[in-house]
């Protein structure tokens, strides 16, 4: 990413680093370069010169592993292009500083909604407990992912969990498809999962969310998707640093009775009276999508606040690393420089000595 | 390792408010009912997928509830929650009335466990001599065995915000658009606008 780019660009400092000895540059031969003959007073100015203004043409660099690094006919190395690599690494700086104030800014707003949320999905644990070891023959892993990138990590653990979920859920006659939500799972899991999803949902956050952007993105999942039990996979905000992949069950009605019947943890569900003219499998029904997308709102907004702080400290690391590589070039920058001027010095006194003694 | 972290963290916690320790274990009809997290799910996944940590589920992040008592308790704890708020957590009432399908129904402390099926209509909470009134679009409610009461509405208003001269012309609107209606869909949705309406109406009068 960012960060590879840098390391790439600091690397390619290191033989700049130990500067070249100027006898070696006015004694090598140089039949490969060939052509440019100047006296000691014309590298001179031309050192000078090099400096505030970019190459004349006929200048020829000398090949070699740092090749746009060492023109021959200078003395030393041009500041020019550290100059231009400083500007460059100090925009990056600020463009990464700026994207984590707005991710910042972003994550205020979605946190306290994301927390108001939380009280949402409780209810339905507490009735219908939690069984993510439930087995059934169709399961459906939603994974929720952002659709921007350089957010850290988070929609790799998400898609790394789906896949082990579709692991541990596969078996003979039993089938496992995914629902994605999100660029980035769709881009990972279309690889080597493309026969497998069943729904490719992005562009999620294009509006603000809201419960009823989900309900119906809920009521579209489950028209479409023939389901036992429905596993949706986020990241669960616990704080700016840390983010918990999680997974939610939700069974579908038939699933439910039969869990009860078997007894366990939904044993006593049909010890709850039902109240209303209908009957139970129809509730249950009922509850069932109400439950979907009540789980639904709460992980989508949770693995919204996660995108946001992951993508605060990945920024924030970058900037960093952007610093520290700007420190690095500009002790690089001066040194060349002030190699440049003892160069020019050294040889304007030796030539001048010369003509005297 | 879940397992273990829970317990440290609930550790501390009970040990430093004495009288919440002293009243946890005062009971032991007061200790939580469920485990912190699903064991079964975490033996199986590290069986199958070793190398991946599992993920966590709901049950790490719940409070837990206590257990059915064996007499009936004074006060009924009433949840009511939103998508974007939870209105009460936790709040100790009398009473609450709610609008189930088939009716008003009263809840009381040691009411029989049920789910309820809501429909829009006035929800009402009685704690002492107050009574707070909230429209609620529809939801559920479910009734606990130990007296705990979770009620999840879509959206709820309290009725002093309700302006009726919008509710008149709603109703009216609605009633135009279910004669005019011509396909299924349309005659449902309009069907549940005047539903609504005639009942934001009855709460606002009644």
């Amino acid at each position: 990413m960012a960060m590879a780019a840098f390391r790439r660009e600091g690397r390619r400092f290191a033989p700049l680093i130990t500067p070249r000895p100027i006898a070696a540059v006015r004694s090598s031969p140089i039949p490969e370069y060939g052509l440019l003959h100047f006296t000691v007073f014309d590298f001179a100015f031309l050192s000078l010169q090099s400096q505030y203004a970019t190459f004349g043409h006929g200048l020829w660099l000398p090949k070699g592993p740092s090749n746009l690094l060492a023109p021959l006919g200078v003395r030393s190395i041009s500041t020019q292009i550290v100059r231009n690599r400083m500007k460059s690494v100090k925009n990056i700086q600020k463009i990464t500083k700026a994207m984590k104030m707005v991710a910042a800014s972003k994550l205020r707003a979605i946190q306290t909604r994301a927390e108001n949320s939380r009280g949402l999905w409780q209810p339905f644990t507490v009735l219908l407990g939690d069984s993510p070891s439930v087995d059934v023959k169709k399961n459906v892993i939603v994974t929720i992912s952002s659709d921007k990138g350089l957010c850290g990590g988070i929609n790799s653990t998400s898609v790394k969990i789906s896949k082990a979920l579709h692991k541990f859920t596969s078996g003979p006659e039993k089938g496992t498809k995914y629902v994605v939500l999100g660029e980035k799972a769709k881009a990972q899991l279309m690889r080597d999962s493309k026969k497998d999803i069943e729904l490719c949902i992005t562009e999620l956050q294009k509006n603000p969310l809201n419960y009823t952007q989900v309900s119906v993105l809920a009521d579209e999942i489950l028209k479409n998707v023939e389901y036992d039990a429905l596993r949706i996979v986020f990241n669960k905000f616990r704080s700016i640093i840390s983010f918990v992949p999680t997974t939610s069950t939700v069974l579908s009605p038939e699933v439910v009775e039969r869990e009860a019947e078997a007894g366990g943890k939904l044993g006593d569900l049909d010890s709850y009276e039902i109240e209303g003219g209908e009957t139970k499998g129809e509730i249950l029904q009922n509850l069932a999508e109400f439950q979907f997308s009540c789980v639904l709102f709460n992980a989508v907004l949770e693995n919204a606040c996660s995108e946001q702080g992951a993508r605060m400290s990945a920024m924030d690391s970058s900037s960093r690393n952007a610093g520290d590589m700007l420190d690095r070039l500009t002790l690089t920058y001066n040194r060349t420089r002030q190699a440049a001027i003892t160069t020019e010095l050294t040889e304007i006194i030796s030539g001048a000595s010369a003509l005297e003694g | 390792m879940l397992r273990q972290a829970t317990r440290l963290l609930a550790r501390p916690a009970i040990a430093s408010s004495s009288s919440f320790a002293a009243r946890a274990r005062s009971f032991s009809t007061d200790l939580p009912t469920a485990p912190a997290e699903d064991s079964t799910f975490i033996d199986a996944w590290k069986k199958i997928i070793p190398n991946i940590d599992p993920p966590a589920t709901p049950l790490t992040f719940m409070q837990p509830r206590p257990q059915t008592p064996s007499s009936i308790p004074s006060k009924l704890t009433v949840n009511f929650v939103l998508p974007y708020a939870s209105e009460l957590s936790a709040k100790e009432v009398d009473m609450v009335i709610i609008p189930a399908t088939t009716g008003q129904m009263g809840v009381l402390p040691g009411h029989v466990a049920t789910i309820a099926e809501l429909k829009p209509g006035v929800m009402s909470v009685h704690e002492g001599n107050d009574v707070t009134k909230y429209f609620i679009s529809s939801g559920f409610a479910v009734i606990h065995a130990n007296s705990f009461a979770d009620i999840i509405a879509i959206e709820a208003v309290p009725i002093d915000q309700i302006d009726p001269s919008l509710v008149q012309k709603g109703l009216a609107d609605f009633t135009q658009k279910l004669s005019s209606a011509s396909t299924d869909l349309e005659k449902a949705e309009a069907q549940i606008g005047v539903d609504v309406h005639s009942a934001l109406n009855s709460a606002l009068t009644g």
